[in-house]
């Protein structure tokens, strides 16, 4: 353990800490552009030179480990020189355009410039020019701005893994681009725009809307996939201009994915802002209150048994206990949260959590990946594995789809009876599992709504058990969800009840019209058309696919609009916090389903958020643990059953629309044409 | 002055053949078995003790880097590299040693390697010398051939490869840590030290990275002694060096000479004087481009060697000599350099990506004059903001040639501005 002094005041630290590290935890003051927590260590913009006692010239900090007897003086006239000149030369070729900059305000560069640079300038030559590169629809470049730093380069090899970005020329000469122009094929590409410390790369959505003062700021959390990472929403009036990452280094990190940075345009389009109720086929404008009253028509003398309730991707805890609860006073037992239509086996917590943590891959040293493509489906998920990967000693075995990963995999079959093989230990890679010290399985959504997904989980079950995956203090079974509300439903147990049907039976149900009322709670990923005669009520916040086919709409929230409680993968409750109002006479989703309650006669006890939220906790303890991971117990689970079908897919084949909020996106719209399917055989004069 | 039997490289000139036999002719690869079987703290403590320093322009004690390398390893591999990516504006040394003496080279690259440790060698042959690759590639193949490299080398019992690599010709991946990455296949940028390579080079491993003229010097060192090498020179500067004399002499020439000879000796004895007598010289760039220049007052006294140099002011750097007598416009000549560094800064960080350009432009417009007499001293300023603030040392380079013209030269910048506004003035 080293001890240095740094500013006359002494350290001891852990070896291998730098000391600009070191200087940060006495809270001592080290300006850089380049250097960044989560990086490798470049040491190119030369900002963070001090002065260090017996070394002829200035170090730089972030690349200078502490050694014992180290004295550091980071504000010496040395020190002090030094950076003046180094923040003179990063301004004589930047072209100072800030009032026309969108990173005025926030932008390290000016920042630094005001605490560390001359109050003039001298140089009077002919300042650089740099020509713009073309990174696709996400983000805007203005290349004469760059500073050089490498944070983006280093960002796109080392965390995204896709190497596409690199400096070529030398000198003044060089520039920071793609070389063959061409859009960044990563999911994570919208970090480059917080990563890069000027303006040089700059969110294209968001281009000239807002100056960052202007800005009101909320911290919430993301519903686009089950990760739930942890963002700030930035709003000008009761707009959201834009989602930024906020720190969690159990979830998310500093990143987040592009779907949950850029879709938050279509929170602007294609709102329900009012009731509608069906009348001569077509939705009419309607009031609360007639919408109510046609529900409760509609429903009057209806047995219970002939109504089924259907929770969607992106609903909060609240209102999916709301509707559990409306139902058991309706009487029906119809009720699932996987509207995908998986049917696996929910009577274990373990089951279906993402068991070893996010942050627990970082552990893993053996990983399979069975019947899912985390880069699609989690990219920050992705993004630890490759973390771990970067670390070295890390072995990936894929069962299902064969997608570049942004790391090596070992390909090991595309469908279940590899799965078996591997659980029945006649398959080289269960002596893998077995000789490693974390071993750590995936397995994806899209495995367990398979119709076999039973036999799937407990396959995966027996691979855990018998592979060792499960000992003292490690849980290597996951489960991948894909929807933020998933985890919650489940932990709810928004699930059919005694002799009640599931997704499959309420849309047979409602084929045959058996069911004869049908409530769908945001589910916009069932096939509408086979609802058959059924009545549908539809309470979401988008004109999608449930509301085109609704009887009567209830205009709810989005996530942004409301206070939800979100359990991601992990099993980690998560609440966000409302942003902004929802548009015209919507309104929260719990205190509709509050209010129709007392018009149905079943009167919901809750009144208040802090009710209902003792309302989740008394469904489920794990709710009052709110942020925290609650380990589940194992047990057992699944129900061996016949492994010979089809390939695995994942379900994902557009990761920029999978959702209501994302399909409405005119962003993601363009991703979707920029990278999932570019329209081929344009010709010259094509649009 | 040298005297003949002193000299190491006898076929500096190219006279005789560079091939094996001619090689073995004059004294290459003798004794080899025996010398290596004295072992590795041996050649090391007889480089450390003939007092060899780099050649390469630091001017680093060779033993003392080589003790530098782990004792003990992990059993991976070790590395020795060679940096044959002679650029500096100025020197040819190198060239003529890869041509005319790549066995003396070869030869070095095995007593380095078994005071290292080193599996491997390479050798890092600059883009332009193409014939240079060609000739050392043939005697790697001859030496392989005769079992003096390869498997079992020279009946040693040690394995020992050397493999030749050319460079693409970029000025900067002569700096050790951008050669070493180069050599990795990637841009040629130098590295942040620590970690040296002798911690962490090539591939991360143990390497070391010497001057093609210091490794050559090995084999005659540990044949003759460490004394005798010792006893040539001044103390501290001992030995023999290849000095590169160009300009405005009237025959330039390379020439290895004795260390610490006086520079107006080695110019009058080897290269005909001056052009025009001694009292038409203005200044010398005594090292290499990148050492700054002397005026002719110090030349008179000043001696070839490293510390006499820098006392001067200056620096042996790679020892090219670079004679520039009074017709010389020197504005211009150190202008010309700024330009070099322009265009050779790797552009990774941030002083001298930006300051090379400021120095380039600034000085371009000092050739004509085109200035305000505060610019020179805000020159100074911007040199001062380069050195010692970057990666390596081509932001020093870049600095010192415009120090040293301002030093000395000051007047006559002074001069170019006043000219340059009087005529306009004239004309307005």
């Amino acid at each position: 353990m080293p001890k240095l002094t740094i500013d006359g005041m002494p350290i001891e630290v852990e070896p291998g800490t730098s000391v600009l590290q070191a200087c940060e935890m006495l809270g001592v003051e080290v300006p850089r552009f380049c250097y960044h927590d989560r990086l490798s260590v470049a040491a190119n913009c030369r900002m963070c030179l001090v002065e260090m006692e017996k070394a002829p010239k200035p170090v730089a900090s972030c690349a200078m480990p502490c050694s014992e007897g180290m004295v550091i003086k980071t504000n010496s006239p040395l020190a002090r020189n030094a950076r003046r000149g180094v923040m003179e030369f990063l301004l004589i070729n930047h072209p100072l355009d800030c009032p026309i900059c969108d990173q005025g305000g926030e932008c390290d560069l000016q920042d630094q410039a005001m605490a560390y640079g001359f109050d003039r300038g001298r140089y009077g030559e002919t300042k650089r020019a740099v020509k713009d590169k073309e990174l696709g629809p996400l983000i805007k470049t203005v290349m004469t701005r760059c500073i050089h730093c490498t944070r983006c380069i280093r960002f796109a090899e080392e965390i995204a893994g896709v190497p596409e970005l690199g400096a070529t020329g030398r000198g003044e000469h060089m520039e920071v681009g793609t070389y063959i122009e061409q859009a960044i094929t990563s999911e994570l590409s919208g970090n480059l725009v917080d990563v890069c410390p000027v303006g040089a790369l700059t969110s294209k959505p968001y281009a000239f809307s807002a100056r960052p003062w202007e800005l009101r700021k909320a911290e919430s959390i993301d519903v686009l996939d089950a990760v739930g990472s942890n963002i700030r929403i930035d709003l000008r009036g009761g707009e959201v201009l834009r989602v930024l990452p906020r720190l969690n280094d159990d979830v998310n990190e500093e990143w987040i994915s592009d779907k949950t940075r850029y879709a938050c345009d279509g929170l602007k389009r294609q709102r329900l802002d009012r009731p509608f109720i069906r009348r001569d086929g077509k939705l009419k404008p309607a009031s609360w209150n007639e919408a109510f009253a046609a529900i409760a028509a509609r429903l009057k003398g209806v047995p219970g048994e002939r109504i089924a309730a259907l929770a969607g991707d992106l609903c909060d805890a609240e209102a999916m206990v709301a509707l559990k609860d409306l139902m058991a006073g309706l009487g029906s037992p119809n009720l699932d949260c996987r509207q995908d239509g998986a049917a696996f086996d929910t009577s274990c917590r373990a089951g279906y959590l993402f068991n070893s943590t996010i942050a627990g891959i970082e552990k893993a040293d053996v990983i399979l990946l069975v019947g899912t493509d985390p880069r699609h489906e989690a990219p920050l998920v992705n993004a630890r594995i490759r973390k771990r990967y970067r670390r070295g000693g890390l072995q990936v075995g894929v069962i299902g789809p064969g997608v570049d990963l942004t790391y090596p995999t070992t390909y090991l079959g595309a469908g279940p009876p590899t799965l078996q093989e591997i659980a029945e230990g006649r398959h080289d890679f269960a002596a893998k599992l077995k000789a490693a010290k974390h071993p750590l399985l995936i397995l994806g959504a899209g495995a367990l709504a398979r119709p076999d997904g039973l036999a799937v989980q407990a396959a995966a079950r027996l691979v855990a058990e018998s592979c060792g995956l499960i000992r003292d203090g490690w849980n290597g079974y996951n489960v991948l969800q894909l929807a933020a509300a998933r985890v919650g439903g489940l932990d709810l147990g928004f699930l059919p009840g005694t002799d009640g049907r599931g997704t499959r039976g309420i849309l047979d149900g409602a084929g045959k019209g058996e069911i004869e009322v049908v409530f769908l709670l945001g589910a916009d990923e069932i096939d509408a058309s086979r609802l058959g005669q059924a009545f549908v009520i539809y309470q979401g916040h988008h004109g999608d696919r449930g509301a085109h086919r609704a009887d009567v709409v209830l205009p709810g929230a989005a996530y942004t609009e409301k206070n939800g409680t979100y359990v991601n993968t992990e099993g980690r409750p998560q609440q966000g916090r409302r942003a902004n109002f929802p548009p015209g006479e919507a309104r929260e989703d719990w205190t509709i389903l509050r209010a129709l309650s007392e018009v149905l006669g079943c009167k919901l006890p809750y009144d208040s958020l802090a009710q209902i939220r003792q309302r989740l906790v008394d469904a489920n303890p794990v709710f009052a643990h709110t942020d925290a991971v609650i380990a589940a117990a194992w047990g057992s689970f699944g129900q061996p059953g016949s492994l010979d079908g089809p390939p695995f897919k994942s379900p994902i084949e557009n990761f920029y629309m999978t959702d209501p909020i994302s399909r409405a996106s005119v962003t993601m719209a363009q991703c979707a044409e920029a990278f999932v399917s570019p329209a081929t055989g344009k010709t010259g004069t094509h649009g | 002055m040298l005297r003949d039997e002193d000299r190491i490289f006898t076929n500096l000139f190219g006279f005789e053949s560079f091939s094996l036999e001619a090689a073995r002719a004059r004294g290459d690869w003798d004794q080899t078995p025996e010398l290596i079987a004295k072992g590795r703290e041996w050649i090391i403590s007889e480089v450390k003790d003939s007092g060899l320093r780099g050649r390469g322009g630091a001017g680093f004690s060779a033993g003392l880097k080589w003790s530098f390398m782990p004792k003990k390893t992990d059993g991976g591999p070790v590395y020795l590299v060679v940096n044959a990516d002679e650029g500096e504006p100025g020197t040819c040394k190198d060239r003529d040693i890869l041509r005319h003496e790549p066995h003396k080279l070869l030869e070095g690259c095995l007593y380095a390697g078994v005071a290292i440790g080193a599996t491997a060698c390479y050798i890092y042959v600059r883009g332009e010398f193409y014939d240079e690759a060609a000739n050392v590639q043939r005697a790697i193949d001859e030496a392989y051939e005769a079992g003096l490299l390869g498997k079992n080398a020279c009946g040693t019992g040690y394995d020992y490869d050397i493999y030749l690599h050319r460079g693409a010709g970029a000025y900067i991946c002569g700096e050790e840590t951008a050669l070493i990455e180069s050599l990795e296949g990637k841009k040629g940028q130098p590295r942040n030290k620590p970690p040296f390579p002798a911690q962490a080079g090539l591939y991360s491993r143990p390497t070391t990275v010497n001057n093609v003229e210091t490794i050559a010097q090995v084999p005659e060192i540990l044949r003759r002694g460490a004394t005798w090498f010792a006893n040539l020179g001044r103390p501290k500067n001992t030995g023999t060096k290849l000095f590169c004399i160009s300009g405005h002499v009237n025959h330039p020439c390379n020439v290895e000479e004795v260390m610490g000879i006086p520079l107006r000796e080695l110019i009058d004895r080897h290269c005909g004087g001056v052009r025009g007598g001694w009292d038409n010289l203005l200044a010398v760039i005594p090292g290499g481009s990148s050492t700054p220049l002397l005026p002719r007052t110090v030349c008179d006294t000043v001696l070839m060697d490293f510390d006499s140099l820098r006392e001067a002011g200056s620096g042996l750097g790679t020892a090219a000599v670079i004679v520039m007598d009074k017709s010389t416009d020197i504005v211009e000549a150190i202008a010309r350099l700024s330009r070099f560094y322009a265009h050779e800064s790797c552009g990774q960080c941030t002083p001298c990506r930006e300051g090379t350009g400021w120095l380039m432009r600034v000085m371009n417009r000092l050739v004509k004059g085109n200035a305000r007499l505060e610019e020179i001293d805000m020159l100074q300023e911007v040199t001062k903001q380069i050195e010692g603030h970057t990666i390596c040392a081509l932001g020093d380079a870049a600095a010192w040639p415009v120090q040293g013209l301002i030093r000395h030269f000051r007047p006559e910048l002074e001069r170019r501005i006043l000219a340059y506004r009087s005529a306009r003035r004239v004309a307005a």
